[in-house]
């Protein structure tokens, strides 16, 4: 590519301190340049750092090393150029729809005259005019997306950070705003060379951008990159499309090489469990009984349940470690116990779900070998917190053992007891 | 670049200066404004006349004069409104912005909001009458901020909170669009926290009358300084044993408090609402007619868009933008200017070895010090350790009496708080009255017990101890109302599905939702009581002065006859009390409650 970049991101490391004896890695040295006429797509589960990278490209956010570059010039803060729009919209309720798209311009010294006039042009470009005197809370949803979006144009930017900003949006409204920025970015009206988006909707990327950048768990950031040449508007019906949009599957949930083992998951004590509950993860094998234990594939699945890949993937993965479903090649199957689980009554399954969860959960298997030691069968969850903290940041050391409590408590694996924060063996009287 | 167009998108809205004729409700509220305006400046004239230590100002108990002693009292209440507001937004902001001040201020403001108001008084007098000398303006000022220092802790610290708990996303947009410090803070943080200060002032304001009688009627070191005011008329109401005036008294106050809370408050709660942060438009929004006045008018509403223009230049002053800031220009120049290397090193070099924190608390440790030595010098040639010991007895007494008393309160208040809380309609009636109850000052109602306990013959240190709660025990009442209205509607109904009654209801249901308010209004109160102990376990009536034991009367007697050392070892025992109170009874139940009892 001879295209100069307006962007690089070079070597950027960043860390969260959590605890004092570790740091939480969520951006290891990664590497992105940002080319003039693109949409870059960054897509990837919640936690995996692509909102983290979006606030660095912005200024927002200092990168623990590792430097961005705009225009060749280091950026050590917020800089003129580079705009962003948010998933909550972000708009300051207390002053009117004018007056929010003004604020970017207030800030630069702008008169207030042409403030005025530039502002009520992005309005304009927007769709909103007539709703200028309005409040933010008189609009709905995607009407205050667009007062976000023309408070981002009126700055005239360069580039555009879009973090997440359908995502707080019904479908119908998301799909029309889409359309709009897409006709927005062809026409030329405004001076942006590039849009960068946040999304964890795999549909979304395919649909806007022409670059999408794949991230998987933490250590290792960009699991993949990939160019959609597909001319817009797009199709989602098309079979490019659709096969674009399984390959994107396949690879968000392929597992990490080194816990591979025929499509389920290995792990350790210290791994950081998925944020799912155990209602969760009944309620989907119910969903999967009507499948009959068939391949489907999970695009399809997403769709039937009507779920996004932020409340799907985490369950799946969930299952994947205790061994309910193989996935494979972005499909998705009951395992044997999977099979027997669906098909099982409620006592049934949980005696199903205790043997797997002591099985392949290390965690769960070393609380319940504990309480089994002690003397009258009772520990402090203090204890055990501090043993993950050892391998986790001290706020998903706190997640996953809330994670476990919850499988332990419905497996009648071990008991808990919130107000004096005990694990034990006896049930509550 | 955008591409503007210029001539068919003129924005006519509040644009439009044209004078337009001014209507019949133009007249009405320019009346009203100048009226008010009127009446201020005469009275605000008449605070600086001059005055000479030792000279006796006459206080009139005729009823035609309480008008003007109505205005002064009020007069002296805004101006420490008005320096709250001031010290808040500076100190509440530093507090929110920078850790290191974080650390320094808001522990003090902690020690400061237990300090009895008196005590603030006998220490600033001397240094106001000798800074101002030969004018009024020196007792003024003295009595301004002892007003000052019932009123500002409790706004400055919300301020503080509601600064620090600006949602993320807002922050990182004033971020990403480069608004200055200066922008940032009007932009966002003051109106941010405008419902929350708003409340706060109103409660400052209510809160601030019981102590304008102990400011204005200054009695510190053996002089007596009568200022012009309703607190010096009820003072002297009380020296003469005056019954009738005491009714002209409270008549005057009941117009008063009436008068700004519709004048003032009811229209700047009205303007609040906008600032809300629900992303609900709520419908019950609160009226006032002169909001309603005022939008009936043609030319004074194109004067508010004057107003709002200057605001908008007062926003955006141009040395306060960031591209001024020297980081900025560095920025967009692209090019360091040469000697920005040398001066980041030295300025990595201080950070590096943690030079200027390290050096702040240095500072800060040295004059801790320094205060500690200086006041141990002070106390030790003055007060003996038996002194010392005595004060903390007096201090366990006065401790003993708060308690019991708010355990007391509770059992009353907080059935019916639940009884009220239960029926809506009831509530919406009732509030208002408490917020009136809670603005009464409580003093006003001593002579009163003071002639029973002389009448009946009654024991002192049990009798005049309801009064330190008389003026705070709304707050538990308030917080219970709040807490028993707030509880569901589905789980009352399931609760009564169920046929839960009786004390299983009170323990399972309603005990729980409304302890987290509960306790809020308990720790209010208590720390009220404490404060109010200065004036009601030494309470007078004519020639009947009635002391009860605690520490309350023992500060009131030394600041009377300007013992300072007594004054300081009172004050600084009381402050360890309500301190440690805080920490060991009532910060761990709030946090118990909050973890235990929320209902999401």
């Amino acid at each position: 590519m001879e295209k100069k970049p307006l962007i690089v991101v070079e070597n950027v490391n960043k860390s969260f301190k959590k605890s004092d004896r570790q740091d939480h890695l969520v951006l290891n040295e990664l590497n992105l340049s940002l080319y003039s006429g693109e949409i870059v797509a960054l897509l990837g589960k919640s936690g995996s750092g692509k909102s983290t990278l979006l606030r660095i490209i912005g200024g927002l956010v200092k990168p623990t090393s590792g430097r961005v570059l705009h225009h060749d010039q280091e950026l050590i803060g917020p800089a003129p150029g580079l705009a962003m729009v948010f998933q909550s919209f972000a708009l300051m309720p207390w002053i009117t729809v004018l007056q929010n798209v003004e604020l970017g311009l207030e800030a630069q010294g702008v008169p207030k005259q042409e403030r005025r006039n530039r502002a009520l042009k992005a309005i304009d470009i927007v769709g909103l005019d007539g709703f200028e005197s309005a409040y933010p809370k008189e609009l709905s949803g995607g009407m205050r997306q667009r007062v976000g979006l023309a408070r981002a144009l009126v700055v005239d930017p360069e580039i555009l950070l879009m973090d997440e900003p359908f995502s707080a949006l019904d479908v119908l409204t998301a799909d029309n705003l889409r359309g709009d920025l897409i006709d927005l970015w062809q026409s030329e009206n405004t001076n942006i060379k590039n849009i960068v988006i946040v999304t964890h909707n795999i549909e979304e990327a395919v649909l806007l951008a022409d670059r999408i950048i794949v991230f998987g768990e933490s250590p290792k950031n960009i699991r993949a990159e990939l160019k959609v040449d597909v001319a817009h508007p797009r199709n989602e019906d098309d079979a490019k499309f659709r096969k674009l949009v399984d390959h994107i599957y396949t690879l968000m949930t392929m597992p990490d090489s080194e816990t591979i083992d025929f499509g389920y998951k290995i792990i350790d004590i210290g791994y950081r469990l998925p944020d799912v509950q155990a209602s969760e993860i009944t309620g989907f094998m119910d969903m999967m009984t009507e499948y009959k234990g068939a391949k489907v594939d999970l695009p399809e699945l997403a769709d039937e349940f009507t779920m996004g890949v932020d409340d799907l993937f985490p369950i799946i993965e969930a299952l994947q470690i205790l061994r309910f479903v193989h996935v494979s090649h972005g499909d998705i199957q009951l395992s044997q116990a999977g099979k027997l689980f669906a098909d099982a009554d409620i006592l049934k399954r949980k005696k199903v779900f205790a043997s797997h969860l002591i099985k392949h959960v290390p965690l769960a298997r070393h609380i319940r070998r504990v309480l089994d030691e002690r003397h009258g069968q009772r520990a402090s969850e203090e204890r055990f917190l501090r043993e993950l903290e050892d391998y986790l940041s001290e706020d998903a050391a706190e997640r996953v053992l809330e994670t476990v409590i919850d499988w332990g408590r419905y497996a009648e694996v071990f008991a808990y007891d919130y107000n004096n924060g005990q694990l034990s063996l006896e049930n509550p009287d | 670049m955008l591409i503007y167009g210029v001539a068919n998108n003129t924005y006519h809205k509040n644009e439009n200066i044209g004078w337009s004729v001014p209507n019949y409700w133009d007249a009405v509220a320019l009346a009203l404004i100048v009226a008010i305006f009127a009446v201020l400046g005469w009275t605000a004239m008449q605070m600086a006349t001059p005055y000479n230590v030792g000279q006796a100002i006459p206080i009139s108990l005729s009823p035609r004069s309480l008008p003007v002693y109505a205005m002064r009292t009020v007069l002296r209440m805004f101006i420490a409104l008005f320096c709250s507001l001031i010290f808040t937004f500076v100190f509440g902001a530093v507090a929110a912005k920078n850790k290191k001040a974080e650390r320094i201020i808001i522990p003090l403001i902690d020690v400061l909001q237990s300090i009895p108001v008196l005590s603030f008084l006998s220490i600033s007098v001397a240094g106001f009458i000798l800074l101002f000398r030969g004018s009024l303006l020196g007792p003024e000022c003295a009595a301004i901020f002892a007003i000052f220092t019932s009123q500002v802790w409790n706004m400055t610290l919300s301020f503080y909170q509601s600064v620090k708990s600006v949602p993320k996303d807002l922050r990182e947009v004033t971020a990403i669009y480069q608004l200055s410090s200066w922008q940032k803070f009007w932009r966002l943080e003051v109106p941010y926290a405008m419902p929350g200060l708003l409340w706060n002032m109103m409660m400052s304001m209510s809160g601030s009358w019981f102590f304008v009688v102990a400011s204005e009627a200054i009695s510190v070191a053996n002089q007596h300084i009568n200022l012009p005011g309703i607190g010096s008329y009820i003072a002297v109401a009380i020296a003469h044993a005056d019954k009738t005036a005491i009714y002209y008294a409270i008549g005057a106050m009941l117009i008063v408090i009436l008068l700004y809370d519709q004048l003032l408050f009811r229209p700047l709660v009205q303007w609040s609402e906008k600032f809300k942060f629900d992303e609900v438009l709520d419908e019950r929004i609160s009226r006032s007619w002169v909001v309603n006045l005022f939008q009936r008018t043609r030319v004074l509403r194109q004067v508010s868009v004057l107003f709002y223009l200057l605001f908008d230049k007062f926003v955006n002053i141009n040395y306060l933008l960031k591209r001024h800031s020297s980081f900025f220009q560095h920025h967009l120049r692209g090019r360091q200017d040469p000697g920005a290397d040398k001066k980041k090193n030295l300025k990595y070099f201080f950070v590096k070895w943690k030079i200027i924190p390290l050096l702040g608390d240095l500072i800060v440790f040295a004059l801790f010090v320094m205060l500690l030595f200086y006041l141990w010098h002070f106390l030790v040639d003055f007060v003996t350790w038996h002194d010392v010991a005595r004060t903390f007895v007096l201090g366990s007494v006065t401790a003993l009496r708060v308690l019991v008393l708010i355990f007391l309160c509770s059992l009353i208040w907080v059935p019916v708080g639940v009884w009220i809380g239960f029926r809506p309609r009831l509530t919406e009636f009732i509030q208002p009255i408490i917020q009136f109850l809670a603005a009464f000052p409580a003093n006003l109602v001593f002579p009163i017990v003071a002639l029973w306990i002389v009448k009946y013959k009654l024991d002192v240190n049990i009798w005049t101890s309801p009064l330190m709660v008389l003026g705070t025990q709304w707050y538990i009442l308030f917080n219970v109302i709040a807490g028993a209205s707030a509880i569901p509607e589905e789980v009352r109904l399931v609760s009564k599905n169920l046929g839960v009654k009786g004390f299983v209801k009170w323990r399972r249901l309603i005990l729980p939702a409304i302890m987290p308010f509960f306790v809020t209004g308990a720790i209010t109160a208590a720390g009220g009581a404490w404060n109010a102990s200065i004036l009601a376990e030494a309470i007078n009536w004519g020639n009947i002065k009635l002391n009860a034991v605690g520490l309350g009367a023992y500060i009131t007697h030394y600041t009377r006859v300007g013992n300072f050392p007594h004054v300081i070892l009172g004050t600084a025992v009381m402050c360890l009390f309500v301190l440690v109170i805080n920490r060991i009874l009532w910060r761990p139940l709030y946090n118990l409650a909050i973890e235990r009892f929320k209902v999401n």
